[in-house]
């Protein structure tokens, strides 16, 4: 009896080891983020249309807001850029903008030629910001709740289906709950 | 003569303010020697120590000692100046998890959800000793001659 099931047992196993393994929905590189839940880390730099302002998620508290980290130099940011502009003139929530690992004068230009989706776009001059926010890549966009929580983080290029199916659901919940 | 002089008083503030964080500055640079490496050679052993267990999370499979990827070397910025900062490994490696989760970490830690994993080839070993014995007994109960 036991001849039979033992192998069985682990045929079955691999199957289901594998099956997991194997999903091509899975993206093997995207790793779950420790923020969420956690308090959004605060950041205060410079403007990258204007060196002199500052942009600072300080000013957000209370409300359902997107951060996106993106840079001229990453060619998903680019595929995406068409999907932010248009999810910005829905006016959900704010969109702010992490400019990582960038020049200022690129950035400009990127965001003059292209549209900008964004309310503001901070400047990460150093990556530090970045660091604070766990980013490894562009792009990449966190979802912050009205209590200052990061709810969601999503790796990879935004799209209209993802903003539907994985954004909007989560920032009516939150609203709801009061958050 | 009164007025000049109170104006005088907040530009020698400043000035002194100024070639303080000079000083504060150069003192920071003198801890890294011709070659970027810490000059305390304690600090630059932990250093070189933290930077081959964290994993560069960019290429994975590589540490951000061997990295050339920039986040790689804004982390190893972090971990030298967290170092000089006089913060313990204990410290350096929870920054680095609260940011990045367990996965930044070569070797994981040894607590519940883990356990499988450090417990996965001492199962191996027992289920192969099984195995052996069990090979071991039937072989011993077979005849010597066909």
């Amino acid at each position: 009896m036991w001849k039979f099931l033992l192998p069985f047992a682990a045929f079955v196993a691999l199957v289901v080891l594998f099956a997991l393994g194997l999903n091509p929905n899975r993206d093997i590189h995207a790793l779950p983020s420790p923020l969420i839940g956690k308090p959004a880390p605060e950041f205060a730099l410079t403007d990258v249309m204007d060196a002199s302002k500052v942009v600072s998620n300080a000013t957000l508290k209370g409300q359902v807001y997107v951060l996106n980290v993106w840079g001229t130099w990453c060619v998903a940011c680019r595929q995406e850029h068409e999907a932010l502009l248009e999810i910005a003139q829905q006016h959900v929530v704010p969109i702010i903008g992490l400019d990582y690992m960038d020049e200022r004068d690129k950035a400009k230009q990127w965001l003059t030629q292209l549209g900008n989706p964004y309310n503001a776009v901070a400047f990460d001059t150093d990556g530090r910001t970045a660091i604070d926010w766990g980013v490894y890549g562009a792009p990449e966009t966190y979802l912050v709740d009205g209590k200052g929580r990061v709810i969601f983080k999503f790796i990879s290029p935004m799209t209209a289906d993802v903003w539907q199916h994985e954004f909007l659901p989560r920032i009516t919940a939150a609203r709801r709950s009061g958050a | 003569m009164t007025a000049p002089h109170a104006r005088i008083w907040p530009v020698g503030i400043a000035l002194l303010l100024a070639a303080l964080s000079a000083f504060a500055q150069t003192d920071a640079a003198r801890s890294l020697d011709a070659n970027g490496q810490l000059q305390d050679p304690g600090l630059q052993l932990r250093f070189e120590n933290i930077t081959k267990e964290l994993r560069c999370l960019v290429c994975q499979n590589e540490s951000i000692a061997d990295s050339n990827v920039e986040l790689a070397s804004d982390l190893r910025r972090q971990v030298r100046e967290m170092l000089i900062a006089g913060q313990s490994d204990d410290a350096i490696f929870k920054f680095m998890t609260d940011r990045y989760g367990e996965f930044v970490r070569f070797g994981p830690p040894l607590e519940a959800k883990t356990l499988l994993i450090w417990g996965a080839p001492f199962i191996a070993l027992l289920l192969g000793a099984i195995i052996i014995y069990r090979v071991a007994r039937n072989r011993s109960r077979m005849p010597l001659d066909e």
